[in-house]
This record gives C-alpha cells, structure tokens and sequence, in this order.
C-alpha cells in the first residue's frame, strides 16, 4: 500500500448526496479478478453517455460534457469533495480501488458509510469527514475559483487551504499510522498468531460444536 | 450495573486483544465466500505466500454471476455464456480446490446466494461472528449472529488470521409493536424503518431489532430484515436468539447434534440483550403505522405506503434533500405526485438474498393461484434462492403456480438483484423487485427499480401496475 503524508491536488466537487458504491463502480466491472484498472470506469454511468463494459475502449465512448471528471478546470484532481453518506450501499472494495486507480488520494465528505469507510484505508486512501457546514463552504470556495488546491497533512491531521486557512480533522491513531507508513495489516495482526491460538483453544473447550 | 446488549455480548466473548486506542482484534468464527469479491483475496494470498488460518470455518459457494436459466446451466461453468463471468466462477472453483475449501459448486444442489445457503446448512448459527465480502451479511444476524459485511482486504485478513481489526460500534434498538396489518409483511417493516430513519441512520451503529412484531415473525421474516440494516447504514442486524431461532436450526445438517445440540441450546439461550441493557440509540415504531410500501426513488429510503404518492421537490427539507428527489425523479422517469398505484410497470422479479426463501415463495404464489400475468408485463422471474428452496418450492408445487400464471421459474442465484448475470433491465424498464437496493443502474443500465414485497410484486405481475395488497382482490 503507497503510504500518505502530505498530499497536495486540485479539488473536485461531487454535489450529490448518498454516492452508493454502484454508482462509484457499476457491477458488470465487478467481474474482473484484478484489483487494478477500474479507474477508466469510475462513474461509469455518470461520466459516459453508453453503458460500459468491462475491457472496452473507453476513449471512443460518448463522454457526460456536464459531469464533474469530464470538465477541464477538475483534470488530474486528485482530492475528492463530496456530500454526506459517501460510500453507501455494496461492500465491494473495487470502489476505492476505483477512485485511486483514476488518481484520487484524499476523500472530504460529512460523513461516509462504514464498509467504505474501513475499505478506503486498506487501499492508501483518504477519507476525512468535516462538519458539513466546512464541507458547503469548500463545495463553494472550489467553485470560485478555478485550479482550487488543498494541501492535506496527515501527520498533522490538517487541510490548508489556498490562503493559508487550517482546517484540522480527526482520524483513529491505529489507522493513521498504518496510511502513515503504507503498512500491511494482515503481516502485524499475524504477529499475535499465539495470542488468537490460545482464544481458539478456550473457546474450544467452551463451545466444541463451533469447531 | 447496566445489563449487556446481546451485541456487548457478542463482542466480548470474541475479543482476542483490546488495544489501547479502542481498537480490537476481533475473532471471526465463519466466513462465506463468493466469487465477485474472493478473487483478489486469493491473489494476496498468493503472493505473500500465506495460507488460511482455518479452512473449515470457510464455505463458498457462486452466486452472483451464475446464470439462472437451466439451458446455460445444465453445462455447468463452461455453460456460462459470458466470458468474463465464467473466469471468475471458474476462478472461484480453482481457488477452493487448491486450497480445499469446501464449495457448493454451480452444480451442487445446494448452491445459491451465500445468505440463504449458510442458514439453511446450519453453517452460521447464534453466537458466532460471521464475515462475507458482501454487504448483506448483516442477514445472518437473524439468528443472533455479529453478522457483518467486509472489504476483500478485511476477506484476505480473515482468510490468514480468522480475525478483524474493528472498533466497536454503538448500540441501536428499533423496536417494533403491536400486530401487523394484513398483507404487510418483514420486507414492509423494514422498508418502512429505513424511509424513517434513512440510510445513513444506522451509520457506526450495530442495529438490534426487536418487540413484539419481531419476536412474532418466522427466521425467514427476520433474515429480510436483518438483511436490509445495511440500507439502514448499520453493517449488522441483529435478532435475540428465542424458540423460534433454536427450531429453525434443529436438524440442519451443520447445526450441533446429540449432547452438543443440548449444550449449544444452553449457551444459545443466553444470547439476549438483558432487561437493563443500555442502547445509545432507541427507535420505537407502532406496527399499526405500517402499510405495504413501496419505493419511488433511487435510495431505499425514498420509500412511501402504497397508497400514498409520490413526493415532489418541494417536499425536500434541505436544499441536499430537493436536490436528492429532483435527480431521483429525473431517473425514475416520474413528475411527482403521482399515485403509487398508477404506476405501470414493464418487469416483476421476485428473488435475491431479502426474499428467495421458501416463505417469500409461498406467499407470492398464494398470490398468483389461478390467476394471469398482465399482457403489460414483458418479464415475470421467480429466482428461488438455493437450490434445496427451489426443490422445496416444486416438492409443493409453487413452480407450477408460477408458471401457470405466466411467471419463468429459474434456477438459483443472484439474478437481477444486481444483474451480473444476464437477468437485466433494459434502459427506461421499471421493475417491482423484491430486492433490497434501487440504485441507479443496479438492475440494468437506465433500469427503474421500485422495491417491495413478494405479495406486492406478484399482485402487480398480474395488474400490471401497484396495487394495495390488502384490499386487492377482496371484492372480487
């Protein structure tokens, strides 16, 4: 996992509430084995006029003009701005696999769906939840001016905006260090392998139809 | 002292560490397996050169992608048409023979969708912590189960470690009383609890549902509504284990046996949040309050009694809420305003993991006996949810039911609750499903989905428009 500590991009305004991971990946690129190359289909319904399918040429498809990811001033953004409940709905983690294979790094958002919200720190991904008042008032600021850029520093749990402005943010200290150094939860939670065989023998011996 | 939830109960007993930041690691006793979100979780494994943990806490099973027609069946997985969709079952079948994980192939009789097979196995059974790379895993807490729906890092973390890193969640009763209406059922119930509380009202909570209704209805009625916490925003769902629960398990084939099933019984009965216990959050709802709904919009919170209307923009209490229902209505291809009966409808699908139990099927066809499919409906599917649902289904037969009154009786799987398969709607289509989501796009590219009940969906197959359940017919 690429680790995040200071990220710098260009903001994209997603206006919409209860964005369900369906619309951040449609099923039929669920099919794929891989966890790489969704990017190219993330809001496939939104930014394309056709339905997509999995493997196409997608430059040859007819593009949603009005769609945020399609409009010059928000190319190669890279810092998500979106409305309450992001992430709602299936599991799949091809959601965030999506949004970080199209170059997304951080998520500014009231507040997020758990699964989501839990898959996006496997994968290097940012999700911040700010008051929603904050968030109405970057939705505005990105509009205003063209080219709008946050600097997120993680170690130091804030977002500067253009003119200097702090805004600080909350993250659980076990996650954070973790996004901090790109670390592999599976490789630390094997380091307890004795602590979780001494709970499976106990509750062997308490609940033997369980095993 | 407070009493405990039966979540603190459930937590507790599966804690291997605490943390100091709040965290814990968690212990996992099942895992369930498909093949949408198994694939790279085998990958990782691979690569890192790991193994599972423990192999029999794993049942898989192909669900999503199979095709439900028995032509494309009958070959099994070199029968599935579609490429794509038949590497990744092929994939799954691979990955569990190389790792010997026991699968309910395509082929195997009791194949179906992951939420229908563990119950009905005995698989997944009260007290224990159950994880799927699926959201609806939430239906397992049904059976008094911490059932919860996980990423496919958190599948590959259960796969080599039988545990999850997880903070505990806050505790939220919705408790329902009184007497069901007729003709309102768990699927209403449940509809109804996420219009009035929303999607994200669930959100950081484990959701127990309780009262009288509950404690009335069948494992099957409760499965529909611990299936949708997710749509509420909670990742699990629970029900406190009763009689009721400790019969359905009874005799099924991984369920405990002789002087275990006596102790498991024991243990079993103690699964109930305590008199005293403290929720942080309390939701009371009169059944009285509850009609057939029916949902209008694309979040299974935009949701409304069959007999009312649908709402308008002005109806929006934030601009974010205007701004939800105009985009809703846009896609939904309605105005606003009008009534839920006179909407007209092009497809009926009664299936997916909220209601392809043999109950959802015998209420539906008690619905449809002797009666046509409107000339309107282009497409009515009956999609039973396993396997030995389906053989249950024909051994009374439901099948025939169905099929004399217009209806396509197919084999078991996912079908258009998500329509990876070929079961789809085409754009601008509008569906009365008995699923659990009508996200744009979740049934087909443009597809419309209004959710609602098996009766419901079957008296609209054959009116070919909504209609009021529990007024339908009676004067006839």
């Amino acid at each position: 996992m690429e680790a995040i500590t200071i990220h710098e991009g260009i903001v994209v305004p997603l206006d919409r509430a209860n964005v369900d991971t369906d619309l951040i990946i449609p099923k039929q690129f669920l099919k794929s084995i891989k966890r790489t190359g969704f990017g190219p289909n993330l809001f496939d319904q939104l930014r394309y006029l056709d339905e997509g399918q999995p493997g196409q040429d997608n430059s040859a498809r007819p593009i949603n003009p009005d769609f945020v990811l399609n409009r010059q001033r928000y190319q190669s953004g890279s810092v998500l701005l979106a409305r309450e409940n992001f992430g709602c709905g299936s599991s799949r983690e091809h959601a965030p696999w999506a949004l970080t294979d199209y170059g997304f790094r951080v998520i500014i958002a009231p507040s997020y769906a758990d699964i989501f919200y839990n898959n996006c720190f496997k994968n290097g991904l940012l999700p911040i939840a700010l008051d929603s008042e904050v968030v109405a008032r970057l939705f505005k600021e990105t509009e205003k001016h063209s080219g709008y850029r946050l600097k997120i520093d993680l170690d130091q749990q804030i977002i500067v905006e253009p003119n200097g402005n702090q805004i600080s943010f909350e993250i659980d200290s076990f996650r954070k260090h973790c996004l901090l150094n790109g670390l592999d939860d599976i490789g630390m939670t094997l380091e307890k392998a004795d602590k979780i065989s001494a709970y499976e023998q106990k509750r062997k011996q308490q609940l033997p139809w369980q095993f | 002292m407070a009493g405990k939830t039966l979540y603190d109960k459930l937590w507790d007993a599966h804690v291997v560490e605490q943390r100091d930041d709040g965290s814990a690691l968690l212990y996992i006793d099942r895992h369930l397996i498909h093949e949408v979100t198994s694939p790279q979780a085998f990958e990782g494994l691979h690569i890192a050169g790991r193994e599972f943990w423990r192999k029999e806490a794993n049942l898989a099973t192909p669900d999503h992608n199979v095709p439900t027609t028995s032509s494309e069946r009958e070959q099994g997985i070199e029968g599935i048409v579609d490429p794509i969709s038949r590497l990744q079952v092929q994939t799954l079948d691979n990955n569990c023979n190389k790792h010997n994980i026991v699968q309910l192939g395509m082929m195997d009789n009791r194949q179906g969708i992951v939420h229908v097979v563990g119950p009905e196995q005995g698989f997944t059974q009260p007290g224990m912590t159950i994880v799927c790379g699926d959201s609806h895993t939430s239906t397992h807490g049904a059976m008094g189960a911490l059932a919860q729906g996980i990423g496919t890092s958190e599948v590959e973390h259960v796969m080599t470690t039988q545990c999850l890193v997880q903070k505990k969640m806050k505790n939220m009763l919705i408790r329902i009383d009184g007497i069901l209406a007729e003709g309102v059922t768990a699927k209403d119930v449940v509809l109804y609890v996420i219009g009035k509380i929303g999607t994200s009202g669930g959100t950081g909570h484990t959701i127990e549902f309780g009262g009288e209704v509950i404690r009335n209805l069948s494992m099957e009625g409760r499965m529909t509504i611990c299936n949708m916490s997710i749509e509420a925003g909670a990742r699990a769902g629970l029900v406190s284990v009763d009689e009721t629960t400790i019969s359905y398990l009874k005799d099924k084939p991984l369920a405990p046996k002789g002087e275990d099933w006596e102790k498991a019984c024991s243990y079993w009965r103690t699964l109930v949040s305590d008199d005293d216990a403290q929720f942080d959050t309390v939701v009371e709802i009169d059944a009285a309050d509850i009609a057939p709904q029916v949902s209008w919009g694309t979040s299974p919170e935009m949701v409304v009694g069959v007999d009312d209307a649908v709402p308008v923009i002005e109806n929006g209490k934030t601009e974010t809420q205007k701004e939800s229902i105009k985009l809703a209505l846009e896609y939904m291809g309605l105005n606003g305003g009008e009534k839920i009966t006179d909407i007209r409808l092009d497809k009926i699908f009664i299936g997916s993991c909220t209601n392809s139990r043999i109950e959802d099927l015998r209420l539906a066809a008690a619905t449809v006996k002797g009666k046509k499919v409107s000339p309107d409906i282009k497409l009515a599917m009956v999609v039973p949810g396993s396997g030995l649902v389906k053989f249950q289904a024909e051994q009374e037969g439901l099948d025939v039911i169905f099929r004399e009154a217009g209806f396509e009786w197919r084999e078991p799987g996912c079908s258009m609750c998500l329509a990876m398969n070929a079961d789809k709607l085409e754009p601008g289509e509008r569906c009365a499903s008995t699923s659990n989501r009508n996200f744009e796009g979740r049934q087909g590219f443009g597809g419309r989905t209004h959710l609602v009940s098996p009766q419901m969906a079957a008296a609209a197959a054959i009116e070919g428009h909504f209609v009021n359940i529990q007024n339908w017919n009676k004067e006839a």
